[in-house]
């Protein structure tokens, strides 16, 4: 069966040519359906293609979720084109519904007039049952605003791989790539890398491998005669004039891991990675266990705290220690960052960050950590913070988190999401000769007269590393508050007024090392400012572009690092009337901006687990911009 | 312990020039002295030893030692001792923590350093009692235990440190008391095995938990109901007046008595620090019905974690050089020309 309208309209943005800029399609089935591995794989063939893109994983927390229910639905949203692309898009152009529940929770996303293609081989009464809904949606007209492709790619699916003597069970698993198959026609992509990587994945199963690119075959064939009869057409979207040079596609877990391997050598350091599963961060311990001849030593270890204090005990000795976790582990880690804080030692600390409190929705992305990271421990606890905002701006924040750490002798923590860990973008692979070394010298002998002065503070009030294993440099460390200098134990009033101070200001010694604060897009000083950090960066600037192209007077600012702030912050937001700071938060920067510079800075907050869409902020910035 | 280079050292090359803590009287005084004189007589070098503790009196121990020295968070130490170890396998790490410290609220820790087997000495000083906090009762307790948060006596039943390290895959177990003139070579013993020691120390804390011990720890007239566990000799207690032997049917330990020196007629066992079997009968032997079990009672190597961290690297490692510029672009790529 299939019903499709005859003036459908994949691509709203299309060009004079008739050629669409830019295409958003969301793939969206049952958590056992293999959509995220579909999404990646299309991923890749969009990207091979030349496009510029932006991808938007979105997977419920359980593993296999009871099939066809409404809280198992997994879905992937690409948006690709021939232009800069910095967000997985608002609505998707084109749905691909595996079943009634995938139908149900995606297709009021959908843009008027877009194309649904959906599985009738799904659409049993058991499985319109569990998506709730009471008559069949391909029976009545409730999917008249869309164009709708309906047909049985289930039943299409075995009759492809049926030369392959697979079990009914088996046969169907092979739907997301004949999915696929039918996907990479209607966009004209290249079927040879998705070839390779299913005869590479199944290298030890041959017949899997060959019903598998018989089923991306065969949704590639259907497309074909799919046109001749009339209802989908193929829609080729130009590549992107790209700046000449090498590129990959990279996650943010990838881009972090990569950075952080980066930074040690750049710092001339062995890495020691200390970690605890936990989604959305446990990628980053997938990738550095393979990066071994770099000096990376990893660690899995009993729990969130051995994680963190694994990887102190590590610098203490004189490696890079980095521990990575989410919002609960984080949590966790706070008495040893403490610690790192105290004997002013290096750290890096990676916060995936995702939906809150406590467990809260393990798969979602937030930003709602910031408070966390900025103030969240005992004590006056100063430490640098500092965010990345998509994936392959990970590599350097994870590289200047390296940086901070060593050259400030302190713990510093790299704010991302789960939206940045694991969604992909292009990425022009940088030269790593581009990057100036920050090689760490240990101290060798003796500091003060004739004696060892532990934590004697150069002119930034950084104190010397020193290493177990140096003759005569023998000391204790600890917790405890400790003498100026001497880093004996000292909890006298006047030392820990002394010790507390210079802490706060090596801190803030930080902000003389990095760049002033810039304005990425807009006037330096005007009506407003969009003010953001971390991964809302996609859809703030575009819609800041929207804005600016109807005539507002807005820019935007994105601020990289978010403790201490940019010396030149302050007097740069004073010169705009209002500041408007969207965030996935409840306004956190919003209140940091305000306590530090004592402006009227206006929050934006959502919490939906859902990154901005640019139409809602577009609608924000016109409001507050008046 | 390490391979390492002997040091030549002398007590006084061990003390540091900080002022000792400890309420006069503690037993942790005799253990640091212990401690000092044992350094010396295994060659240790003060460059490459490292004190790592948790929290609690015992805890302030690596002040005291002129080595390095880091004082963690409350039951931490053994994963702090675990990265500084895998950072450096050549330093020579000492663990200092409590009953509080290492079998409450860093059991967690204490289980995991001792069944991946890293190569260290740990110490549990134990006094039964939280000193630190001003004397509320641990988890190595005896039931009834009165104390500032049991005013009518423990309810909660003691934890074994000894029957717990077993339990979790310890290859080396002992055991001594602060003022005991044999506790320097258990220490050595410790320290000349390969792998995680853990070394029960009990502990007199003279303020909160006085004498808890005194029954088989006094500085004098307790030794009838010491069992010192030496390997390859009989275990015989009471001036060799009674022995521990076992009784067959039931599979449990029992005590006999020894007439004219006759220990093999009178059955008794023959400690062999390689039975595992054995070990757990000894750490569960009750005191009271019997003597204290003394001395080391389980030390039967196997290969360590740092070892095996390092033999899986060099696995993943061979034939891969470190270029970064490969990293950066691995996975599918492409060029855009010029």
């Amino acid at each position: 069966m299939a019903t499709v309208s005859a003036d459908r309209n994949v691509a709203p943005e299309a060009t004079a040519t008739g050629t669409p800029e830019a295409v958003v399609v969301r793939f969206a089935g049952d958590s056992g359906d293999g959509m995220q591995l579909t999404g990646g794989q299309f991923t890749l063939s969009t990207a091979l293609a030349g496009n510029d893109l932006a991808t938007f994983p979105d997977f419920p927390a359980e593993i296999r979720a009871p099939q066809g229910t409404l809280f198992g639905v997994s879905a992937f949203q690409i948006n690709f084109g021939s232009t800069d692309i910095t967000t997985a898009g608002d609505a998707p152009d084109v749905l691909v519904a595996m079943n009634p529940a995938a139908l149900k929770t995606n297709v009021d996303a959908l843009k008027p007039g877009g194309l649904v293609i959906i599985d009738t081989g799904e659409f049993t009464k058991r499985n319109l049952d569990k998506a709730k809904y009471d008559v069949s949606p391909l029976e009545d007209d409730s999917l008249s605003k869309w164009d709708v492709l309906a047909f049985n790619i289930s039943e299409l699916t075995i009759e492809a791989v049926k030369p392959f003597g697979l079990g009914n069970k088996e046969a169907l698993r092979c739907k997301n790539m004949w999915t696929l198959g039918l996907a990479l026609w209607m966009f004209d992509r290249d079927r040879e890398p998705i070839v390779a990587w299913l005869n590479s994945k199944f290298a030890k199963k041959p017949e899997l491998a060959e019903a598998n690119i018989a089923a991306l075959n065969a949704g590639h064939a259907y497309g074909e005669t799919a046109e001749l009869s009339g209802p989908i057409k193929k829609l080729h979207v130009e590549a992107l004039a790209a700046e000449p040079g090498l590129y990959r596609t990279v996650t943010g877990a990838e881009a972090i891991s990569i950075g952080l391997v980066a930074g040690a050598q750049l710092a001339g350091l062995p890495i020691f990675f200390g970690g605890y599963p936990i989604t959305p961060a446990s990628a980053i311990l997938h990738n550095l266990v393979k990066m071994k001849e770099f000096g990376v030593t990893t660690f899995q270890a009993e729990d969130e705290i051995a994680a963190i204090c694994a990887a102190i005990g590590a610098s203490y000795a004189g490696q890079l220690g980095v521990t990575s976790s989410s919002g609960p582990g984080i949590a966790l880690k706070g008495e040893a960052m403490g610690l790192a804080i105290m004997t002013e030692l290096p750290l890096v600390i990676v916060n995936s960050q995702r939906g809150g409190p406590s467990t809260g929705l393990p798969t979602k992305t937030e930003q709602s950590d910031l408070y966390q990271a900025i103030y969240g421990r005992n004590g006056d606890a100063p430490m640098p913070v500092i965010a990345a905002r998509s994936p392959s701006d990970a590599f350097e924040c994870a590289i200047e988190a390296c940086r901070i750490a060593v050259q400030f002798m302190t713990p510093v923590i790299l704010l991302t999401d789960g939206y940045i860990a694991n969604a992909a973008e292009p990425w022009k692979v940088p030269d790593p000769a581009q990057f100036d070394p920050f090689p760490v010298t240990f101290l060798e002998s003796k500091n003060g007269d004739d004696r060892l002065l532990p934590f004697k503070r150069d002119d930034r009030g950084v104190r010397p590393w020193i290493k177990p294993g140096t003759p005569d440099l023998m000391h204790r460390i600890g917790g405890i508050e400790k003498g100026v200098d001497t880093g004996n134990i000292d909890y006298s009033p006047d030392v820990h007024q002394a010790q507390t101070d210079a802490r706060i200001a090596k801190v803030n010694n930080v902000a003389d090392s990095t760049p002033d604060q810039d304005v990425c897009l807009g006037e330096t000083s005007g009506t407003l400012a969009v003010v953001g950090w971390g991964s809302t960066f996609g859809p703030i600037h575009q819609a800041v572009r929207r804005a600016r192209a109807k005539g507002l007077d807005v820019s935007h600012i994105h601020v990289r690092h978010v403790w201490p702030l940019p010396n030149n912050l302050g007097d740069l937001l004073k010169g705009y009337d209002k500041v408007l700071v969207p965030e996935m938060n409840s306004g956190q920067f919003k209140t940091v901006l305000r306590d530090q510079f004592l402006i009227d800075a206006r929050p934006l907050n959502k919490v939906s687990g859902q990154p901005f869409t640019i139409a809602e902020l577009e609608t924000a910035i016109a409001d507050l911009h008046g | 312990m390490n391979e390492m280079t002997s040091i030549e050292t002398t007590l006084k090359d061990w003390e540091t020039d900080q002022e000792v803590r400890w309420c006069p009287g503690c037993g942790d005084y005799a253990i640091l002295k212990a401690v000092q004189r044992t350094l010396p007589q295994i060659g240790a070098d003060p460059k490459n030893t490292v004190f790592v503790s948790g929290i609690g009196c015992s805890s302030r121990f690596p002040y005291y030692v002129e080595s390095y020295g880091f004082h963690t968070i409350h039951g931490r130490a053994p994963a702090f001792a675990t990265g500084v170890k895998l950072a450096n396998p050549e330093l020579d790490v000492w663990i200092v923590t409590g009953d509080g410290d290492g079998m409450s609220i860093g059991g967690n820790h204490t289980m995991h350093i001792l069944r991946r087997n890293l190569d260290c000495q740990i110490m549990l000083f134990n006094n039964e009692i939280y000193g630190l906090t001003k004397g509320q009762y641990s988890p190595t307790s005896r039931l009834g235990t009165s104390s500032p948060s049991s005013p009518q006596g423990s309810v909660d039943r003691p934890a074994s440190p000894c029957a717990f390290a077993l339990g979790s895959g310890a290859r080396f177990i002992a055991r001594g008391f602060d003022v005991s003139k044999k506790l320097p070579d258990v220490l050595k013993a410790a320290h000349a095995h390969k792998g995680a020691a853990f070394i029960e120390i009990f502990q007199n804390c003279i303020v909160y938990n006085k004498d808890v011990f005194h029954d088989f720890a006094a500085p004098k007239g307790a030794e009838d109901q010491q069992l010192w566990c030496n390997d390859g000799e009989p275990l015989l207690f009471a001036g060799g007046t009674k022995g521990i032997a076992l009784d067959e049917p039931t599979c449990t330990l029992k005590i006999v008595d020894v007439v004219d020196d006759d220990w093999k007629a009178a059955g008794v066992a023959v400690h062999n620090t390689k039975n595992r079997a054995l070990a757990h009968m000894l750490v569960e032997l009750p005191f009271g019905p019997f003597p204290m079990a003394l001395g080391v009672l389980y030390d039967d190597p196997r290969p360590t974690f740092e070892g095996a961290v390092a033999e899986e690297r060099a696995k993943s490692i061979a034939g891969k050089a470190p270029d970064l510029g490969k990293l950066l672009g691995a996975g599918q790529s492409w060029t855009v020309k010029g």
